[in-house]
């Protein structure tokens, strides 16, 4: 067998790189299919808003109500509770954010930024444990506002957490008022 | 496995077949005549049990699919449509969910053998590394298999363990909203874990496959670590290994039929038998108890990343023991110190199950954390150092040797 001098960058090598980099992409574009199919399918996105009354929440009643398959705590707070939240100095929380997506990104996590101006007495959020989603007791915990059995998570009354292994304040989900007692989840 | 036999058998028409396909010389030359030490004590036939227990697990998983639907209506109510009217469906049923404990405990014990005799040393590094890949594959399986009741337990338990790679940076939420097919787990999740439940024992009958391969390579180690050298070292496999792991798959069976037939749900947790509410989280949930010690080392990090990332090394560290181990000397039998830190590593292990089944808190969390550190201290620190420090005792010249010895010490 004879042996051809090689030289650098010929058109064969041109080719071949050119070969692997589309095969590369084809093999690429017939993964993508097979991935994305495990993703929230058209049924499950579609239900993406719900509403609720929250006129019939007698003061110091939580309800838990369902948005997209999830729990959604929906409190009525005493005078107290809210005291309680409003004095609670910002050093002492663990997360300083206010982790709502209704006010500025980034706001602290002070207890205006978790309710809406005006009903401050409605704490809306979702009953997920930041930590690993199990769903927190309510009026329970060090801080009495709620304590996740699963890992001993404890937040405030204003959602906030105050120790154990949860990272996150528990979200706030996107909603708003449609009338006076009225919101709108999603 | 490949290449020419060296094998002539009688029967023309099986010479006719293995000069075409050399299958009846393969199962002589490696499950037959396959030269094994010849003091192999009974802690070595689990290797034989855990191949038994694959075979039910398959057997009993494919019959129970026959009836269960793997929906989130009907799931519930179909298991306990196979416990009631199934004939033999409680039989089934109890069989494989009791199995998949006993498989664990055949596993642990296997485990804890290969780890004592330095089974997992030069040069059966990779034999060790794919016994942990058999091991995540069957936890894996074990996790997706108990969702399927879609019991309470196995709700929160599927929400908790998808949850912990919500603990990755920025791609943690998408990647638990792709595992889950929606913003929880619901019928989406049953679904896959279900297609996923069934093919992974088919990916660990490949992973045994590869792991009975590179056992086949150097065979087997031996209690006294010492590599065989000459035929007097050795046996053939058949009959002296078959029976003798016949008679231990027996007395294991009897203990595992003895949990089908009067404790079957000692093992399980009361709270499975209400069907999932994904409102409600039972007070107290704990996975099934072969995961305890991971789940221990899992609380006892306050930190939601850095405990996920200590439960997966936990595992992971298993990959690097063949290079944690310094000693030169195999088998633990000749280690003085290791076999004190092997012993203490059992009851560390023991310790963390304990914890694990234990709320996470007071002393709870702190015996938690103890036990975690040193766990990894274990690996980390004891095991490269001590065989750097301690002197072995002295080894057998040969298997043979040492079975004599044994021998004339009793006659004597």
């Amino acid at each position: 067998m004879s042996t051809v001098e090689e030289v650098e960058g010929t058109r064969r090598d041109f080719l071949y790189i050119a070969t692997g980099a589309v095969g590369a992409v084809g093999v690429a574009g017939a993964i993508w299919p097979f991935i994305d199919q495990m993703n929230p399918d058209a049924s499950v996105r579609a239900l993406s808003s719900a509403e609720f009354d929250l006129a019939p929440i007698e003061e110091g009643q939580g309800i838990t109500v369902t948005w997209r398959g999830n729990p959604v705590f929906i409190r009525h707070r005493t005078p107290k509770e809210i005291a309680a939240a409003n004095a609670t100095p910002m050093s002492d929380l663990k997360d300083p954010i206010a982790r709502n997506v209704n006010v500025a990104e980034g706001s602290d996590a002070a207890d205006k930024n978790r309710v809406v101006d005006g009903k401050e007495q409605y704490l809306v959020m979702m009953a997920i444990c930041t930590h690993l989603g199990c769903v927190p007791v309510g009026e329970a915990g060090d801080y009495d506002g709620w304590f996740c059995p699963c890992h001993g998570s404890h937040y405030d009354t204003a959602g906030r957490i105050r120790k154990g292994p949860a990272p996150r304040n528990l979200d706030v989900p996107p909603y708003k008022y449609i009338s006076d007692s009225k919101i709108v989840i999603g | 496995m490949s290449g020419h036999s060296n094998y002539e058998f009688k029967n023309p028409v099986v010479n006719w077949l293995d000069s075409r396909l050399p299958i009846v010389s393969l199962i002589k030359g490696q499950a037959m005549d396959f030269p094994t030490p010849k003091n192999l004590n009974y802690w070595w036939t689990f290797g034989g049990i855990l191949a038994i227990m694959l075979v039910i697990q398959l057997i009993s998983g494919i019959v129970l699919v026959m009836h269960y639907t793997p929906n989130t209506a009907m799931a519930f109510a179909s298991v306990e449509h196979i416990m009631r009217d199934v004939n033999y469906g409680w039989l089934l049923r109890y069989m494989h969910a009791n199995g998949a404990s006993m498989f664990f405990v055949a596993v642990y014990i296997h485990i804890f053998r290969g780890m004592y005799y330095g089974s997992y040393k030069e040069p059966r590094e990779v034999l060790w590394m794919l016994g942990v890949f058999i091991f995540i594959a069957m936890m894996a399986t074990a996790f997706m298999g108990y969702v399927l009741p879609w019991g309470q337990m196995s709700f929160w338990g599927a929400k908790v363990i998808t949850s912990l790679f919500s603990a990755i940076p920025f791609v943690g939420d998408p990647i638990v909203t792709w595992l889950w097919g929606g913003f929880n787990v619901a019928n989406p999740t049953l679904n896959r874990f279900f297609s996923l439940h069934y093919l992974l024992p088919f990916v660990l009958a490949a992973l045994v496959f590869l792991h009975i391969w590179a056992l086949h390579v150097p065979g087997n180690n031996n209690p006294t670590g010492v590599e065989p050298k000459s035929d007097a070292d050795t046996l053939p496999f058949h009959p002296y290994y078959t029976m003798k792991d016949l008679y231990a798959i027996m007395l294991f069976l009897m203990v595992m039929f003895a949990f089908v037939f009067f404790a079957p749900n000692y093992m399980g947790h009361a709270d499975n038998y209400i069907e999932a509410n994904p409102l409600v989280t039972p007070t107290h949930i704990v996975p099934e108890w072969y995961f305890l010690p991971f789940y221990a080392i899992l609380r006892s990090i306050p930190d939601k990343l850095l405990g996920v990332i200590a439960m997966f090394s936990s595992l992971l560290i298993l990959l690097a023991l063949p290079w944690l181990d310094s000693s030169r000397v195999r088998s633990g039998k000749y280690r003085p110190i290791f076999k004190q830190l092997f012993w203490l590593f059992v009851f560390d292990c023991l310790v963390l199950g304990v914890v694990g089944g234990q709320p996470a808190e007071g002393i709870w969390l702190i015996i938690g954390r103890i036990a975690t550190a040193y766990y990894f201290l274990h690996f980390i620190i004891l095991l490269p150092l001590i065989g750097l420090l301690e002197s072995p005792k002295p080894l057998p010249a040969s298997i043979s040797e040492d079975v004599l010895a044994k021998s004339d010490a009793k006659s004597s």
